[in-house]
């Protein structure tokens, strides 16, 4: 018995594959970790407009809709004006043309590209990747996201980059066709928080995780409380199972 | 059915319908009084929680699939829909995903105890092999499930499995293009999955049928693997055993509740949110855990079996990790009648016990294996836990057959439980 507990400790860590050669992310002090943990709605705010100024430019978003941005703290009227700062194509109508308006909250994010085909004839052949779920579709999530906009290093000698690639330190095989997107100052923050390289990761990987993971928040709120009953629930069952065992002879 | 003596109820509504469908006489004979072992251990809990697991899954399945598109080009989005949009969708997922864990987990649990007590041996034989059934059946149920959210690893997951099917000689790959609706993997593919998927539940649930109803003719193991001889041996099946298998679900319940909510995608692989893409291949291809032994098996065999010193083959690699893949399987179904042994439980048996336990170990290594790449040193690994596990069934357990002396068991359950008290109150 001893032996297969052993065993089994042992495959916790099996699970998570290495990818490449890549190293492990480091581990981050997330305001979203632990079974209470919950999004930080500054860093969400910031995170977005990481993501609206820099990201945005080629990556889509294409799961998540304006409306969704009442949960960053924005009001009404101010998800109205982020989304009207987009045009969109919608139509044909009774006319059957196509034609062009402001963006509504009931609109996904608009998506950079009209095409994959544009996006990639754009970027050098590479295609940008939607973000909607990056931070669950990479193995170290948030971290993983937060290490890779701080890991652009100069390639160790011998190590030879094709046009239009960087070097990047925790990325599989290390070699990524995005341009460092982050540096110091390129957001002007308007809350006074830092604007430096590791501010801007750290508030657009959670932003990311919460577009990832839009019910974080209720999903554990949800589990806490179907925890503490299944424990007051299992409790009493065992109470009433000694008692109706008591005369049982042997037990 | 049907025949036999009826009490009357006195309750005039029920005895009405008794006296036309005796259900109320059944449900009192097979759950009231049902004469149970009074030495049950928790272990024998876990053939209710998988009942529950499989109830779980189908009420979830049946809401998610309200809001699921089985379309090559939409079932991806409508899974996110579902997380996002659905009201309480993300619940229903993570439920559904993490229950075909759990539920696994449960039935892993539940086979290890029939192994362990020798609940396979005679008159059981039947009840057993109803049992493998199930468990056969589930693996189809869950391969199916995990392909339709359309991500890479539902993707190439179903590319890798099919492709099996092509190994066998002469009708394989019609037997493919038969899975694939096609030429490859694509949208006939998941239109199909999807139709069986929805099915295939629905059959596990009549052969649970057959399997309880086996159970209830020749009555449950238990941990002496003696038979009950008095009645002072058993109790009633309720309340004593409703009440201890309520409280064991519910202690299970509290480990699944965690998973699905505070860790819902521990289980599964981040590859998954990646949208299918038949021209990017993963870098590793796994499937889920509770497939990862039998996928080692699958990868052991890397190795043609032929005449020596000729170029005249049998049995190529692939057509060889395909047969002991499903050999392995089909062992646990001969179980019965490979292991003679007159005693049924492991507390008895020794020897028995050190080969089972090391067999369960191997099995974990054979897990590990089948969750790294085929290289290095992981390939004679799993080769050499492969052996372990076939070695089990064909060479340990005839051996045992002959060699492993018959230790005396004990005269009643009733005098071993008394016993084990009276050292215990001592």
């Amino acid at each position: 018995m001893k032996l297969i507990i052993t065993l089994l400790v042992l495959m916790m860590p099996v699970s998570v594959l290495a990818a490449g050669d890549a190293p492990t992310p480091h581990k981050q002090e997330w305001n979203f970790n632990g079974p209470f943990g919950t999004f930080d709605r500054g860093a969400l705010q910031r995170g977005f407009q990481v993501y609206k100024q820099v990201c945005s430019a080629c990556h889509s978003m294409n799961h998540v809709s304006y409306r969704n941005l009442s949960a960053l703290g924005y009001s009404e009227a101010q998800v109205k004006a982020i989304a009207s700062e987009y045009t969109v194509m919608d139509g044909p109508n009774d006319e059957g043309e196509m034609f062009e308006r402001p963006a509504k909250p009931s609109d996904r994010f608009k998506n950079p590209y009209t095409n994959d085909q544009q996006a990639r004839y754009v970027n050098n052949g590479a295609l940008p990747v939607d973000l909607s779920l990056i931070a669950k579709a990479r193995v170290g999530g948030a971290d993983y996201i937060y290490a890779l906009m701080t890991g652009y290093k100069d390639a160790p000698e011998g190590e030879t980059l094709g046009t239009g690639q960087y070097w990047n330190k925790y990325m599989a095989g290390h070699k990524i066709a995005m341009a460092p997107p982050l540096a110091d100052d390129v957001v002007a923050y308007e809350d006074g928080s830092p604007t430096t390289l590791d501010q801007y990761a750290k508030d657009v990987s959670e932003f990311l995780m919460w577009t990832a993971e839009p019910h974080m928040e209720i999903r554990k709120r949800t589990g806490v409380k179907a925890v503490l009953f299944l424990l007051i629930f299992a409790g009493l069952l065992y109470t009433v199972k000694r008692k109706i065992w008591a005369n049982v002879k042997g037990h | 059915m049907g025949s036999g003596k009826r009490e009357k109820f006195e309750n005039p509504a029920i005895e009405w319908v008794d006296s036309r469908l005796p259900i109320f006489t059944m449900m009192q004979k097979e759950y009231g009084v049902f004469p149970t072992p009074k030495n049950f251990n928790y272990f024998w809990n876990f053939g209710a929680i998988a009942m529950v697991m499989l109830m779980i899954m189908i009420i979830t399945g049946i809401v998610l699939a309200m809001h699921y598109t089985p379309h090559a080009d939409m079932a991806f989005e409508s899974v996110e829909r579902i997380m996002r949009d659905v009201n309480h969708g993300w619940m229903l997922r993570y439920i559904h995903a993490n229950g075909a864990s759990f539920f696994f987990i449960a039935v892993y649990i539940h086979i290890f105890r029939g192994m362990y007590y020798g609940s396979y041996k005679q008159p059981r034989e039947i009840l057993w092999i109803l049992g493998v059934l199930i468990f056969l059946l589930m693996m189809a149920t869950a391969f199916m499930g995990y392909v339709l959210p359309w991500g890479q690893m539902s993707f190439w997951g179903a590319t890798v499995i099919t492709n099996l099917f092509s190994a066998i000689p002469l009708v394989g790959d019609s037997i493919v293009t038969l899975l694939w609706g096609g030429f490859s993997v694509d949208n006939a593919t998941l239109n199909r999955f999807f139709a069986l998927h929805y099915l295939m539940p629905f059959v596990i649930v009549a052969v649970v049928f057959l399997h309880v109803w086996a159970l209830h003719v020749v009555g449950s193991n238990n941990p002496l693997g003696i038979e009950p001889k008095t009645k002072q041996d058993t109790l009633p099946f309720h309340p004593y055993y409703t009440m201890k298998d309520t409280f064991g679900l519910m202690a299970f319940m509290i480990v699944f509740v965690i998973f699905a909510f505070f860790m819902p995608n521990a289980l599964g692989h981040p590859d998954n949110y990646i949208p299918a893409d038949p021209l990017i291949t993963p870098a590793h291809i796994v499937p889920e855990w509770y497939f990862l032994p039998f996928y080692a098996i699958l990868r052991a065999i890397t190795f043609d079996l032929g005449l020596p010193f000729t170029s005249v083959i049998f049995c190529p690699a692939k057509l060889g990790g395909v047969l002991a893949m499903f050999g392995s399987i089909a062992l646990l179904f001969a179980l019965p009648f490979i292991d003679k042994h007159p005693v049924r439980s492991a507390r008895f048996r020794p020897w028995y016990r050190i080969a089972l336990l090391s067999f369960v170990a191997n099995a974990f290594i054979l897990g590990i294996c089948g969750g790294k790449p085929a290289e290095g040193f992981w390939v004679p690994l799993s080769q050499f836990s492969t052996f372990y596990y076939f070695a089990f069934f064909l060479v340990i357990l005839p051996i045992l057959n002959k060699k492993e002396p018959v230790l005396d068991l004990p005269s009643s359950i009733n005098e071993a439980v008394l016993a084990k008290n009276k050292k215990a109150s001592a």
